[in-house]
């Protein structure tokens, strides 16, 4: 059991270094798409089972990423991987680690501003105009607050357009999800 | 049933999700501005990934061979069980935010109820959906409010719009035997039951955009059984025409 605890935490460590194939910055583990690593003995050999949780349902890089997990196990030896997809829990920016909200960051991607939790239900009253919003705790270029939105969509699904009115630059916003 | 009524209350929702991205993607490159381009792309991503995890699940329980492809490319009209709403064609800027305004507050409404689903696989599609699509209903009533109370001219488009599409929302909560049977054992959700909550987003949203809620109450029915207007045949002509010419092609 210890070693298969132990060769987890080996393939933890390489999945860490793991591009996500749109935001190369940060990696699939940073981006809380890998939840978990098993090790299964089965007749023919150990298997490691990599479980993905895709963000949105129609990103274009979920297939990538399947790709990239496998030939970064097998370039480290690791002759028969399995990889299971799995949509629940659905996927949150609030599996975003630490350490991946700062990549972004320092990217000039600015992160979720807030948690997720619970924002599937509508409040209607919250369909009117003016209503807050998502919208970024502060410009990744010179740390204003003072922002504004350009576009609610932007280059990827996970991400919005918006500028900073100090600096004048326009950023993309990692949004809460 | 089940199964039957299973795997085509699931078509519908996949077909319902088809049909609405394919439209969206007519608009690819040909936006009315740079933002409008992205979010209609972007909303027709979500959409198909949607289709892709409705109409998988359709094919597995159909128990037939046919997987998501075969489901999307090798139907023909009357086969597809979307409501008509969707199959509309794109017509002006206004007409497809309206169209997209009204579905995506009937979307927001099934899926929430699907969360509730006693069939766990349902449950957590609708779970993974909602998210995505409660974004959609925020763009798509700030939308309607600012174009609804905005220029002279946008607000003729849009209630113009809103004229002509809706005869094509009394379908949304027309429940027949199937969603009756499944919405009973709490595997599907009653459409009948939504109207009152949709009709609150809609009056909402209209009273702030100064629009009006049309008088008329004849409304259009026979998409979910598969009698469609000749939109659905010319889009299906486009979206399988690479199946039709090349059966099982890949690249």
């Amino acid at each position: 059991m210890a070693d298969l605890r132990e060769r987890s935490d080996r393939v933890w460590g390489w999945l860490a270094d793991v591009p996500d194939p749109e935001i190369p910055a940060i990696s699939i583990v940073d981006l809380g798409i890998v939840r978990e690593v098993n090790w299964h003995n089965e007749p023919a050999g150990a298997v490691c089972e990599v479980v993905i949780t895709p963000t949105y349902s129609g990103c274009p890089a979920t297939e990538v990423i399947g790709r990239s997990i496998e030939e970064a196990l097998r370039e480290r030896g690791v002759e028969r991987v399995r990889l299971e997809s799995r949509i629940a829990p659905a996927w949150t920016t609030d599996w975003l680690t630490s350490e991946g909200r700062r990549k972004l960051q320092e990217y000039g991607i600015a992160p979720p501003a807030r948690r997720a939790d619970g924002r599937q239900v509508i409040d209607i009253s919250r369909l009117r105009r003016h209503a807050v919003e998502d919208a970024p705790a502060a410009c990744p270029h010179c740390g204003s607050a003072n922002t504004a939105p350009i576009s609610r969509h932007g280059s990827t699904p996970c991400k919005a357009l918006h500028r900073c009115l100090d600096c004048l630059e326009p950023f993309d916003y990692f949004k809460c999800h | 049933m089940l199964l039957d009524d299973k795997s085509v209350y699931l078509m519908r929702l996949g077909d319902n999700a088809l049909v609405l991205s394919q439209r969206l993607s007519e608009w690819c490159g040909k936006g009315p501005a740079f933002e409008e381009d992205m979010a209609l792309t972007n909303i027709a991503l979500d959409l198909i990934g949607q289709a892709r995890m409705w109409l998988s699940y359709a094919g597995e329980v159909e128990g037939r061979g046919r997987d998501e492809d075969a489901l999307a490319f090798r139907r023909d009209s009357h086969e597809f069980t979307n409501l008509l709403l969707v199959e509309q064609p794109n017509g002006d800027y206004a007409q497809t935010l309206v169209r997209q305004f009204f579905f995506d507050a009937w979307h927001q409404l099934v899926l929430e109820a699907l969360m509730r689903s006693s069939d766990d696989r349902i449950a957590d599609i609708a779970s993974k959906a909602i998210k995505e699509v409660a974004y959609h209903l925020r763009r798509s009533s700030d939308l309607v409010v600012r174009l609804g109370d905005g220029s002279a001219e946008s607000r003729r488009r849009v209630q113009a719009a809103v004229d002509e599409l809706w005869m094509f929302t009394g379908e949304m909560f027309n429940a027949d035997e199937t969603e009756e049977l499944l919405g009973a054992q709490g595997l599907a959700c009653d459409p009948s039951t939504l109207k009152g909550a949709w009709l609150a987003i809609v009056s909402e949203v209209f009273a702030e955009a100064t629009l009006e809620i049309p008088a008329g109450e004849w409304m259009q029915k026979g998409g979910k059984q598969g009698r469609h207007g000749e939109n659905l045949g010319l889009l299906l002509a486009e979206m399988q025409f690479l199946q039709r010419a090349y059966p099982g092609a890949t690249w």
